[in-house]
Order: C-alpha cells, then sequence, then structure tokens
C-alpha cells in the first residue's frame, strides 16, 4: 500500500483559524504511524479563498480527502479511516 | 487549551473576520446587522446552545465587543447596525479594555464547596471534625455544608475518604490572581475595573469565551480610510505567531493598509541597555536585586495592589514606549498602532500619548484572513533598523534577563530568578521578596512575566507557546548580539 500523504495547511488563513496548534502533528504521526504516514506543511491550499469558505478552516488534505475545521483528533481519525484501522 | 475554549477562539476570530470585511464593503451598517444571521442562518443546526436565537444573540454580544463596546452596557433593543454607526462616529476610546457577555456567562455555578452524592454518611465523620469553622453538619446520615458559615478552606474536601466533597470553581474568579472578576448576587461575572490589570487570564480561562477584549479595529481601520499615515509597531513575539518570517510580514501588514512597520524589538535593545546600567548601579548601591519592569501586566500589578515592590523595580521604560517616541519622532504626523499579544498592552497604550491604539495579533489574524493576504506569498522587506538577537528574544520567558545579562562585559554579575506567570502564589512570593529586601538563593535580577512562558503566553496569541519558541528561536538563530554597555 502507498504511503498515506498529510498535507497539513499553514497558508496564513488556516494558521490564524487554528491551524497553528495542528503543528503537534509533526510529532505525534511519526511516533504513532511510523513510515506508513508522511506529513507536510503545505502553503495555501486555494481551499480558504471560495465565498466564506474560511470559516470552515483550518484545512488538512488526507491524500484526496479534505478535512474542513481539522483538529487533531479529526485528522488522525481520518488517517485510521483510510488505513482501515 | 479544551476543545470548547477552543472553538470559541475561533468564534471570536470569525466574527472579527465578518466585522472587517463588513467595514470593507459597500454597506458596513447593514453587513453588521447581518453578521448573527448570515454565521446562524435559517434551518441550520445549532452547534453549541440551546436554540438558534441564543445562539444568534451570543454572536450579538460578541460583535458588540468587536466593534470596540462595552457589552455591559447593551440594553439589547440596540440594533447592531447602530453600533457599527456609533463605532464609525466614535472619536475616544476608553480604558475599560475586558467586557464580559452575560448570555454566554450563565453557565457555570458560584464557586462554592459541595457535598456529592458519593457521601456514604460514615460514623467517623472527619469532614465535620475537620471544619475548623462549624460549617459541616450530619443531616438525614448525610454531610451537608453551611454556605453562610463556609470560608471555603477545603479541609473537609482533602478529609473525606470517599472523596465525596468537591470544590466547585468559577475558571474565571480561579485564574484572576486579583480578585478583580466576580460572579455577582445575578450569577453574571463582572469585572471590578478598578482592580483589575489587564493580565487576561479570564479571557483565557472561561470555557465560554464569555470575557471578551474590546477591539479597535473599526477606530484603526478608520484611520487608514482616512488619508493619514498608519504605521504598525510589532512587538517581539509576533516573530512566532505568523506563517513566513517579520519581513514577509512586514509587506503583509503594508498590504493591509499600513504606511511602515517598525520593530519593537528596536526599542527592547535600548530598554535592555538601560536596565544593564541601572543594574549596576542599583547594585553598587545598598539594594540587593532589582526586577525588570517590561511586562505592562506586571506594571499594573504593581500600581494596584504591590506598591511595597516599588523601589526594587527598574525605573527604565519598556520596549514600546522607546519604539513609539523614535517612530513620533520620525513621523510627527503619523498614527501609531502597537501590535500586540495581550490586554495588558492596551492599558498601557492608552496611558501614552505616542501609542494611539493596540491591535492584537487575533485581530491582525483577521485582517489578514478579511483581505485575503497570505504571507508566505509576499516578499520580504527590510526594517529600517534591525534589531539584535536578545532583543528578539524578548517575547518569551527568560529572554529579558538573557538580553540584560549579554548587555553587560561581566555577565557573571547577573544571577536570575525568573517568574513565568503572574498567579496568586507568585504574587506572594514578590511581596515576601520586597518585605525581605531581597530574594531567595542569591539571584539579583527578578524577570517578571505577566504570563505563562512569556508574551508568546499572552491571551491574545495564535501559536501555542512551545511551537511559538521553536519558531522564534530560528528566526534569531542568526541575528547580531545586543551591544555590550561601557
Ligand atoms: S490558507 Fe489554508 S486553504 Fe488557504
Amino acid at each position: 500500500m502507498d504511503k498515506i500523504s498529510v498535507k497539513v495547511c499553514v497558508g496564513t488563513t488556516c494558521f490564524v483559524m487554528g491551524g497553528a496548534s495542528l503543528q503537534e502533528l509533526n510529532d505525534i504521526i511519526p511516533k504513532k504511524y511510523g513510515d506508513k504516514v508522511e506529513i507536510a506543511a503545505s502553503n495555501c491550499l486555494g481551499l480558504c479563498s471560495i465565498n466564506w469558505e474560511y470559516s470552515k478552516a483550518p484545512y488538512v488534505k488526507v491524500n484526496e480527502e479534505v478535512v474542513a475545521n481539522a483538529t487533531t483528533e479529526k485528522v488522525l481519525e481520518e488517517i485510521d479511516r483510510q488505513l482501515g484501522i | 487549551m479544551n476543545n470548547n475554549a477552543g472553538q470559541a477562539i475561533r468564534l471570536k476570530k470569525e466574527i472579527l473576520v465578518r466585522i472587517i470585511k463588513a467595514f470593507l464593503s459597500e454597506d458596513f451598517k447593514e453587513q453588521t446587522r447581518l453578521i448573527p444571521y448570515d454565521m446562524r442562518p435559517k434551518g441550520m443546526e445549532v452547534p453549541y446552545r440551546c436554540c438558534i436565537y441564543k445562539e444568534r444573540a451570543i454572536i450579538k454580544d460578541r460583535t458588540i465587543a468587536g466593534l470596540g463596546f462595552a457589552i455591559e452596557e447593551d440594553n439589547e433593543t440596540t440594533l447592531l447596525s447602530t453600533y457599527a454607526q456609533k463605532a464609525l462616529e466614535r472619536t475616544e476610546i476608553s480604558n475599560k479594555n475586558l467586557t464580559v457577555l452575560q448570555a454566554a456567562c450563565k453557565g457555570c455555578n458560584t464557586n462554592r464547596i459541595y457535598v456529592t452524592d458519593l457521601c456514604q454518611g460514615c460514623v467517623a465523620r472527619p469532614c465535620e471534625s475537620s471544619c475548623k469553622f462549624g460549617a459541616i453538619s450530619i443531616v438525614n446520615g448525610r454531610s451537608v455544608i453551611d454556605d453562610s458559615k463556609c470560608k471555603k478552606c477545603q479541609m473537609c474536601v482533602n478529609a473525606c475518604p470517599y472523596n465525596a466533597i468537591v470544590k466547585i470553581t468559577v475558571p474565571c474568579e480561579e485564574a484572576c490572581p486579583v480578585g478583580a472578576i466576580k460572579k455577582d448576587e445575578t450569577g453574571f461575572a463582572s469585572i471590578d475595573h478598578e482592580k483589575c490589570i489587564n493580565c487576561g487570564r479570564c479571557t483565557a480561562a472561561c470555557p465560554f469565551g464569555a470575557v471578551h477584549e474590546k477591539s479597535q479595529i473599526i477606530d484603526i481601520l478608520k484611520e487608514i480610510k482616512s488619508d493619514k499615515k498608519v504605521i504598525a509597531m510589532i512587538a517581539p513575539s509576533i516573530a512566532g505567531q505568523f506563517p513566513g518570517n517579520i519581513y514577509q510580514l512586514k509587506t503583509a501588514i503594508m498590504k493591509a493598509g499600513f504606511d511602515d512597520v517598525y520593530e519593537v524589538a528596536q526599542g527592547a535593545d535600548i530598554t535592555a541597555n538601560n536596565e544593564a546600567k541601572e543594574f549596576i548601579e542599583r547594585m553598587e548601591g545598598d539594594q540587593k536585586f532589582m526586577t525588570t519592569s517590561c511586562c505592562a501586566g506586571y506594571n499594573q500589578l504593581i500600581e494596584k495592589h504591590l506598591p511595597q515592590i516599588k523601589p526594587f523595580v527598574s525605573d527604565t521604560k519598556t520596549p514600546l514606549f522607546y519604539t513609539a517616541e523614535i517612530v513620533k519622532q520620525e513621523h510627527p504626523d503619523a498614527v501609531t498602532v502597537f501590535v500586540s499579544p495581550c490586554v495588558a498592552k492596551r492599558a498601557e497604550g492608552f496611558d501614552n500619548p505616542n501609542v494611539d491604539y493596540v491591535m492584537n495579533y487575533e485581530e491582525l489574524g483577521a485582517l489578514f484572513v478579511a483581505k485575503k493576504i497570505q504571507i508566505m506569498d509576499c516578499e520580504e522587506t527590510k526594517y529600517t533598523k534591525e534589531a539584535s538577537k536578545q532583543a528578539r528574544n524578548f517575547g518569551y520567558t527568560g529572554g529579558v534577563a538573557e538580553s540584560v545579562k549579554a548587555s553587560l562585559k561581566d555577565e557573571d554579575k547577573i544571577k536570575p530568578c525568573i517568574i513565568s506567570g503572574l498567579t496568586k502564589e507568585s504574587i506572594k512570593q514578590l511581596k515576601q521578596y520586597a518585605t525581605n529586601g531581597e530574594c531567595a538563593n542569591g539571584c539579583n535580577l527578578v524577570e517578571v512575566m505577566c504570563c505563562e512562558g512569556g508574551c508568546i503566553g499572552g491571551n491574545a496569541t495564535i501559536n501555542s507557546v512551545r511551537t511559538a519558541k521553536k519558531q522564534i528561536d530560528n528566526f534569531t538563530a542568526n541575528s547580531e548580539n545586543i551591544p555590550k554597555i561601557e
């Protein structure tokens, strides 16, 4: 199975609306999943500028799946779901 | 931070974004009036409260604070559009910086000691015998507390072998180090502004997010819209608060409408050098220790509650003081805005004629969001004067003491003692130092920061203390060292 790629948006909108605290994923993910999951920070994913969509920031992408209003728990849940745990 | 508080903070920020967008729109008043309806449209599932009407009422209150008014003074019949108009007409700001949202506050019980159902009605009755005030009696085989006698000492809480007695706390009251916020008879929390040192702890402690800063964002946007020159002065701790570096941040702030940006770290260099000189003089005199004086919350604590420590407090001014002085000298016609991590600096700004407005990090963030400014896409713009590494580290605990130390040729003269966070306990400790005329373990420089972790722990910060510190360290690793004093 391919690695799961997690992209945490650290664009300004996401960072301001709560994404700053998602940086803890950088520590949690390697510990929890080893090399099954790859995590990277990403500049604006382009999701926040559509209409009032900033109100659902911060965004995280787990492969192609978009997690809106992202929290650490939500992102981990989505990873688990895709890994089939 | 718990999830609920996280959501409340998010809500505050979303409302700020909407207020700013409304201001930038064709019809500020109408767009402001619609904020509660846009955020909770008809038919929407209600996320937190009992019903959509209550949610809208709370959003309305939060909007009032965002427009810069006291929620306590709202009569409920005034429309948000009227408030928007009043904000446009306002020419003065007030120094009561915090306001409590009553509709959100009702949620908590008053502070008291409470016997739960776990009480076994035991024979030994350690609760009864532990109480020095005769507040506990046994009624129908159960322990009962007479609230009129109870002094909340918690002896019974500790005595009960079943852990049946608990202390019910009001988070804001618990958090306030000076007893300035209380639930009154009506059941609502209210702030005693005479006692309040603007530390902002209550804003962070309330799980309902009921305590708000009164924003000056509309006043600032008005100045920007007029043709005046508006200059931002950014606190050192900001280097850990946004994506990108502070050079990109400067460009972003200018894109948001400001004419120039100064690093307050520039003033921190002056503060550190002056404090170092003063330290030497004081130690050569007959004093055994000196405390720093750059934290606005601490300065208000001294003023209002701890005058006895004054003789030991450095007379040196804050980094903001020096920076604002320089800016006004270089641009006498400019409007100055301090960009701040905390509410305490609002009070300092209010008292300083060289500081016209204060805008916190959440508000600056909201401005970027509303204007769709991506900091990482911005070019870098240099500052006219680069600050030193030590000055740029002023915003985290230990940074100020370190900068004073690094200003001396003989750094070993300083034995620092760090107070990271003003709590009831640390205030006691400071009192002790003042009474004794010396501090513990031969320390001679006491760095006092009102917030845990320093300014990066301020109530209006965006990033967590840990990641903010990392970000600042990465950035300052390549900055120059502070010059030594003669
Ligand atoms: S900043 Fe995250 S999607 Fe734009």
